[in-house]
């Protein structure tokens, strides 16, 4: 992993890496992608995808609406709300 | 040159589950901001997801529908980017194990033949919620009420030619979600909403130009106008020696201006990966079978017994089954006054028409299929002429009751009576001498037409109630009786 390909992640993930621990986070990625290669490396000839660790199938919910309308107590952990609407930075694309 | 266009579609489509996709939250459309986000649509830490059965019962039929392989064994993936409407940071949706697979639709063109457009894929997925950008201080709002709505992405592949082939499609899910019941085709409230996959190639040319995409069309008109911008502005960018950039754009249906939704960002990357929240969603051949014998009446169905038993035209069937609402009012008409055809005609014309006009959907006409049947049976039976049906018509629309109410009312009726209508048309012969003297100098051919000329002046002393035959019938004798 490069500097640039830590600063893509970084923006991708919306997070902040401060260019003194740019090379440490490099190498510690790094470190996890190797063992990755060291997975990629076995013999998967033949055996499906895994989409989860569990052997399981996902039950279903019933169409009903259960939920009841709680946005006071919602909103009273929300930084900043305004007629009913949860205020943030402006974001225009 | 000669340029082709290719269009490919994705489209989005709401699905009318009363709850959400992964919680119990209501889904009704027009409430209070964020009265209907629970904490599961909130992203509250701790939550986890909890799956609408009848989202995946609404996929299926839809996958039935157009003849798709179904997904026995879907997964969620999730798409991950940051946008505050989308409070998880992620969109869970479907990208390798979709619901449903490869199908096709039909469309009808405008010459009569028909084509088919083939289905890539359809995908179950999470709607995110709405950014409202008026100024809050300098600040943005956000109403999670749509966060979590269950959508269909539909993806077409690039099958259409022209924007005509692309409306004709669009219209054909329009019309095949809102029969089976799964969608409330409600366009202006966002219930389906149109991704359009734009670019030319010489014709004759087998590799496609590069593409762009013009998002969040919801109208069929914008979706065509946006269509014909695009095409010629790629035409004119290419012939002036430039090259069309792969990118996203925006239409604006008030300006009729379109413009590219310039990222700073670097390409979007979603780093798609299963969501382990959720398990894989498993369907069994039975399950899928009894959901295949309980499907309604799709529309191509409808439209060949249209033709069938109505002895209606393909373009008439076709206009009158497109919509499961119109089918209805349209079937109930008939069986109230057993004439397919001034039915087919009164709901296609005067009825179609005030809909547009008031901008109205059927299902909230204020003349109903009864009443309209009412009107319809006395101009069979000569009670009132065309011309005044649609006088009648325009006052039930007002909210005026029935047609007989308003007929004895008005005092509409037509005028029948023979001794009474001689009497008017051979006032009108005497009072017009140089039409007469112009009618007997004519050819024989021409004299019929020339006739048509005293109708007037007889509608005009009857206040239009003259019965059209009759009174015909009374001048063709009186003028003959002077040659």
């Amino acid at each position: 992993m490069d500097r640039s390909e830590i600063a893509k992640l970084a923006q991708l993930a919306r997070i902040e890496i401060s260019s003194s621990t740019v090379d440490e986070v490099a190498k510690s990625i790094g470190d996890v992608l190797a063992l990755v290669d060291q997975l990629q490396a076995a013999d998967t000839e033949g055996v499906a995808p895994m989409a989860h660790p569990l052997d399981a199938v996902q039950t279903l919910r019933a169409d009903v609406v259960s939920e009841s309308d709680q946005r006071e107590l919602f909103q009273s952990i929300a930084p900043a709300a305004e007629q009913g609407l949860y205020l943030v930075p402006k974001v225009i694309e | 040159m000669e340029w082709e266009t290719v269009i490919g579609l994705e489209v989005h489509v709401q699905l009318a589950t009363n709850s959400k996709i992964f919680s119990g939250a209501s889904t009704a459309y027009g409430a209070a901001p964020n009265t209907q986000a629970c904490a599961i649509d909130l992203a509250l830490p701790g939550t986890l997801p909890s799956p609408n059965e009848q989202a995946f019962r609404y996929a299926i039929m839809f996958g039935l529908a157009i003849d798709a392989e179904i997904g026995k064994r879907s997964v969620f993936e999730r798409k991950n980017y940051f946008y505050p409407d989308l409070p998880k940071g992620y969109q869970t949706t479907q990208l390798e194990s979709p619901i449903v697979g490869r199908g096709h639709v039909e469309i009808l063109l405008a010459d009569g033949s028909s084509k088919s457009i083939r289905i890539h894929h359809a995908h179950l997925e999470e709607d995110a919620g709405k950014s409202l950008h008026e100024d809050f201080h300098g600040m943005s709002g956000i109403d999670l009420n749509r966060a979590g709505t269950p959508l269909i992405e539909i993806v077409s592949e690039p099958d259409m030619r022209n924007s005509a082939e692309a409306v004709a499609f669009a219209r054909k899910l329009h019309s095949i979600v809102t029969s089976l019941g799964i969608c409330d085709g409600e366009m202006s409230q966002g219930s389906m909403r149109f991704d359009v996959n734009v670019s030319v190639r010489p014709k004759g040319s087998e590799e496609f130009g590069t593409r762009t995409e013009t998002k969040n069309l919801n109208s069929f008109k914008f979706m065509e106008e946006a269509i014909a911008l695009e095409v010629e502005r790629q035409i004119e960018l290419i012939e002036d020696g430039g090259k069309v950039i792969q990118e996203t754009r925006l239409y604006n249906g008030d300006t009729r201006t379109a413009r590219s939704m310039r990222s700073k960002e670097e390409a979007n990357d979603y780093r798609y990966f299963p969501c382990p929240d959720l398990l894989p969603v498993v369907f069994e051949d039975d399950y899928i079978d009894s959901i295949r014998q309980q499907l309604p009446e799709l529309p191509d169905a409808r439209q060949q017994r249209f033709m069938d038993s109505y002895k209606l035209s393909a373009y008439d069937a076709d206009i009158l089954s497109a919509d499961a609402d119109t089918a209805r009012f349209f079937e109930a008409t008939v069986a109230a006054c057993q004439d397919a055809k001034l039915a087919a005609n009164w709901v296609m014309g005067e009825v179609s028409a005030h809909l547009n006009n008031d901008e109205k959907s059927i299902r909230d006409c204020p003349v109903s299929a009864e009443h309209l049947a009412g009107l319809i049976n006395r101009i069979k039976d000569n009670t009132i002429s065309n011309k005044i049906a649609k006088q009648v018509f325009e006052s039930m629309w007002q909210g005026e009751c029935d047609a007989d109410t308003i007929i004895e009312a008005k005092g509409l009726k037509q005028m029948s009576d023979s001794g009474e209508l001689e009497k008017i048309v051979a006032d009108v012969i005497a009072a017009n001498p140089a039409m007469v003297e112009d009618w007997l100098a004519a050819d024989e051919s021409k004299r019929k037409k020339k006739m048509g000329g005293f109708m007037g002046p007889i509608m005009k002393a009857t206040k239009g109630q003259a019965n059209p035959g009759l009174a015909n019938q009374i001048l063709s004798k009186k003028l003959n009786a002077l040659l």
